[in-house]
């Protein structure tokens, strides 16, 4: 069973994840902050708060904390949050890029798969050890370097996936804005197909252009977008994972809406 | 949570009986766009499909567009509010504005996104189609009608029945210029002199039966060169509203100015005529369709009273009699009393007309929650009026309000200014009127201006340039804006008026001087001191200003003169040097100057 290589599966739907459930024939991420995990959570899902990925995401730390969630080369892997889809996408995406094929994301958030009444409890699960195999696949990585070189190619598309005003304000030149609540539909953290593709079709994000997706700091907003694209059959795509923090840190250049004060229109 | 997870509209929230949209407009303006980025379609037509379907331009940019939904009658429900949240959030910058013209707009939208907009629009019944270009625009009508104590009755359902005539309709698709009606509820609360078409219900005694009518007020409006409507006769019976409707249309489609941009709405073809020949073309024009319309064209008024029903609340969650601190203050300055015993009306102020998307969300369940008729209206103050909500669980709705940052006070009053868009997104604008209208409300709220009797009848009204979207004309004390020089240092200046209203006795404003927009707050606060000192007992602001501009004041002041000269020493520029913000606009920290885009005729 290979989900992400075949770009259509990138979500794993309520039902079937049940039943892999009942078949003890997956691993159930929650990434949520351990507390709130400790609480309730989907039946034998292990804890990997995002916080504890991103404290050191070194290939060889990531690699020890897979093998200590009992994930071999084989496990199939569903990773979910609370914030629509954002930090399940940055920690599916790590293990993709370790080399973990299998990894997909629960269609929708803990909180809506708790008001459908779906199972949870507060167990956590005896974990065995699994030794993984580290087969980096750098292609769908885009460093500060890259990206410099890249984005001046014709075919390579850069997408800004935080909100309007941010990026207004500013952003990479170059980028186009398509902030990440456009993803989702209703109580789903990703639209229809269809309808992923009609929206990106409207904004010339098609075909076999290079696409690389960038968010505000640790490729969480992005990382879901990077799943977005997967999802309306658009394979090539590359997560800045770094994202514009860096980006500004390294004083590269950037671009704002000049000549307006839109600031001033938001009610925030 | 997030606001994405839209959940099921409760079963029995109230929807809209009609349904303004038509999805294959969504398809249609996907494709046309990107038939015009492939340069298939011509600058020219494809501004004025996008226009038609209600897509604005933005300032400084063709990337970006602000999406115009009409709110007609300023009718809007709960699911339709839920909707509108989301799009905000998804396309827009996560707030939404209410407009002058009870429209709910949508602000820097890139323009390949539009057209999911409309598709999210159509699952609620919403349209923005001919919210701008040279159509029927938004047919308002008093967020007060149907409750109003003055009214003669409901003027609603005839300003649903003329938006439904009009729009798509083929004889409004290329009119000379845009075209507006504005229907009330009685005088006081009026609006209805400076628009293209202007009614007021009324009830006549009619060979001993009472027969329903409006006052019709023609050829008004506001804009570069304001002009006061005219009435066209004493009473015109409710069957000859259509006919006259479409007659005055044909004569503006036949005669108006279709060359000179600056001044093709009717007002101009009115005032140039002369208001006796048009009044008699109208007559004439309108004998004409009486007789040559099938008799099938009439108005579809629907008449199906609302049903008012008071929502039931499982629980009570306020917990206590306790009463929030404010409730008193709030309850004067933001409810009226309707014509309907033990029900109010309750208006909520937003800074300048913009909401959250968070706010829009809550509001929602605000309305369900609260008002007995089940949807909001739209006020013609960039604010929204909560109906029948009785007067048992105004302190609860308080309580919640203030949770959701909706609670502020003076929404009746003067603490509330109007400002148009300005140079947050406007092409046309060249001064931040939006903030300076925010600042001026936190300022007045803070001295607790809202509380002062003498100044709740008066307005403030902010325009970020000479073409009037944020009405300076009609305000007690208005202003436009435009740019000041000391040497080559430029500043943000607006020219003041007073004396503006838009009741009974409408009249514009008088020019009284220019003031930098980092004086105007001073400067008002000036006028109100020089009012205290010389206002006579049972005097308001708004009565003392008539008075002095109409040259019947007998006291130290007696003259627009005589308030320049105490105004002057305020308004003098300080050097860069001396104070170097003077030279920086509100909401912007590098040096002022005046820029401006093409206006799409100041549509």
């Amino acid at each position: 069973m290979c989900r992400l290589t075949d770009f259509e599966n990138v979500t794993t739907d309520v039902d079937s994840l049940r039943s892999e459930i009942r078949d003890k024939s997956v691993r159930v991420i929650d990434v949520r902050r351990e507390g709130d995990y400790k609480q309730d959570h989907i039946p034998s899902a292990v804890n990997l708060p995002l916080a504890n990925l991103l404290s050191d995401d070194s290939p060889e730390r990531v690699l020890k904390l897979i093998n200590s969630m009992g994930i071999d080369d084989q496990t199939p892997v569903v990773v979910y949050d609370d914030t629509f889809g954002a930090l399940a996408s940055r920690v599916a995406w790590t293990l993709e890029y370790l080399g973990h094929s299998d990894v997909t994301l629960l269609e929708t958030t803990y909180s809506h798969w708790k008001s459908l009444g779906l199972e949870n409890d507060s167990n956590v699960p005896e974990i065995q050890t699994k030794e993984h195999s580290m087969n980096l696949q750098p292609d769908i990585l885009a460093t500060s370097d890259y990206l410099e070189t890249a984005k001046t190619r014709d075919d390579v598309i850069l997408i800004d996936n935080r909100e309007r005003l941010n990026f207004l304000e500013q952003h990479i030149p170059g980028a186009i804005s398509l902030p990440y609540r456009t993803l989702a539909s209703n109580d789903k953290i990703l639209r229809s197909k269809e309808d992923m593709k009609r929206l990106l079709e409207n904004r010339g994000i098609t075909g076999n252009s290079e696409i690389i997706t960038y968010c505000g700091s640790v490729g969480t907003l992005s990382g879901l977008a990077y799943y977005a694209l997967k999802s309306a059959g658009l394979p090539n795509a590359k997560l800045y994972v770094r994202s514009f923090k860096e980006w500004k840190k390294l004083e590269k250049p950037t671009e704002k809406q000049e000549d307006a004060s839109y600031w001033d229109l938001s009610a925030e | 949570m997030t606001i994405s997870d839209l959940k099921q509209s409760p079963p029995d929230s109230v929807k809209s009986k009609i349904n303004w949209a038509r999805i294959e407009e969504a398809d249609n303006f996907a494709k046309t766009v990107k038939l015009f980025r492939q340069g298939k379609y011509d600058e020219d037509s494809f501004r004025r499909f996008r226009l038609q379907h209600g897509a604005y331009g933005t300032r400084m940019t063709g990337d970006y567009a602000m999406v115009r939904i009409k709110l007609p009658a300023g009718e809007i429900y709960p699911d339709q509010i839920e909707k509108i949240s989301q799009l905000s959030e998804q396309y827009s910058i996560g707030s939404a504005h209410f407009s002058t013209r009870e429209n709910l707009q949508l602000h820097w939208v890139i323009l390949e996104d539009v057209s999911e907009i409309f598709r999210g629009l159509a699952e609620v019944g919403l349209t923005s189609r001919e919210a701008c270009g040279n159509s029927v625009r938004n047919v308002m009508c008093s967020p007060l009608s149907g409750v109003c104590p003055d009214e003669e009755f409901d003027s609603t359902p005839y300003a649903l029945a003329t938006a439904r005539f009009f729009l798509r309709n083929p004889m409004a698709q290329n009119l000379p210029r845009k075209f507006k009606f504005n229907f009330t509820c009685c005088e006081k609360h009026g609006m209805v002199r400076i628009v293209d078409v202007g009614l007021i219900p009324q009830i006549r005694e009619i060979d001993g039966s009472p027969q329903r009518g409006f006052k019709i007020f023609l050829g008004g409006g506001l804009g570069n060169k304001s002009f006061v409507g005219h009435q066209l006769e004493d009473f015109t019976p409710e069957e000859d509203l259509l006919y006259t409707s479409i007659a005055v249309m044909r004569i503006f489609d036949r005669l108006g100015d279709r060359k000179n941009l600056a001044r093709n709405r009717m007002r101009y073809l009115v005032n140039d005529m002369g208001w006796e020949k048009f009044q008699n073309l109208v007559f004439m024009e309108r004998a004409v369709v009486r007789a040559t319309q099938s008799v099938i064209t009439q108005l579809d008024v629907d008449h199906t009273p609302n049903e008012i029903k008071r929502p039931i609340r499982i629980s009570d969650e306020s917990g206590g009699d306790t009463t929030p601190d404010g409730y008193a203050r709030w309850l004067k300055t933001n409810t009226v009393k309707q014509s309907q015993s033990d029900y109010r009306s309750v208006f909520l102020t937003l800074e300048a007309g913009d909401i959250t998307a968070s706010q829009l969300y809550a509001l929602a369940d605000v309305i369900r929650n609260f008002s007995s008729e089940g949807k909001a209206r739209s006020g013609f103050n960039q604010n929204i009026a909560l109906r029948y909500v009785h007067e048992d669980d105004l302190p609860r709705l308080y309580s919640k309000l203030i949770e959701v940052g909706l609670a502020k006070s003076g929404a009746l009053t003067m603490t509330a200014p109007i400002g148009c868009s300005g140079t947050t997104s406007c092409n046309l604008a060249l001064t931040n009127s939006h903030r300076l209208a925010k600042e001026i409300q936190r300022k007045f709220l803070e001295l607790k201006l809202d509380e002062d009797d003498d100044l709740s009848d008066s307005s403030i009204k902010i325009s970020g340039c000479p073409n009037s979207c944020g009405q300076h004309g009609i305000a007690t004390i208005g202003f436009f804006g435009g740019g000041g020089r000391v040497g080559k240092d430029m500043y943000a200046n607006y020219q003041m008026s007073i004396g503006g209203r838009s009741d009974g006795d409408t009249m514009l404003g008088q020019t009284l001087l220019r003031v930098p927009a980092k004086r105007v707050i001073p400067v008002i606060l000036k006028i109100i001191e020089i009012f205290k000192e010389n206002k006579k007992s049972g005097d308001t602001l708004k009565t003392w200003i008539h008075r002095v501009v109409n040259g019947n004041e007998d006291s130290a002041i007696k003259s627009i003169a005589d308030i320049k000269k105490i105004l002057e020493p305020l308004i003098i520029p300080p050097t860069i040097e001396e104070d170097p913000d003077f030279y920086l606009d509100y909401g912007s920290d590098t040096s002022y100057h005046t820029k401006t885009g093409k206006g799409e005729c100041a549509a």
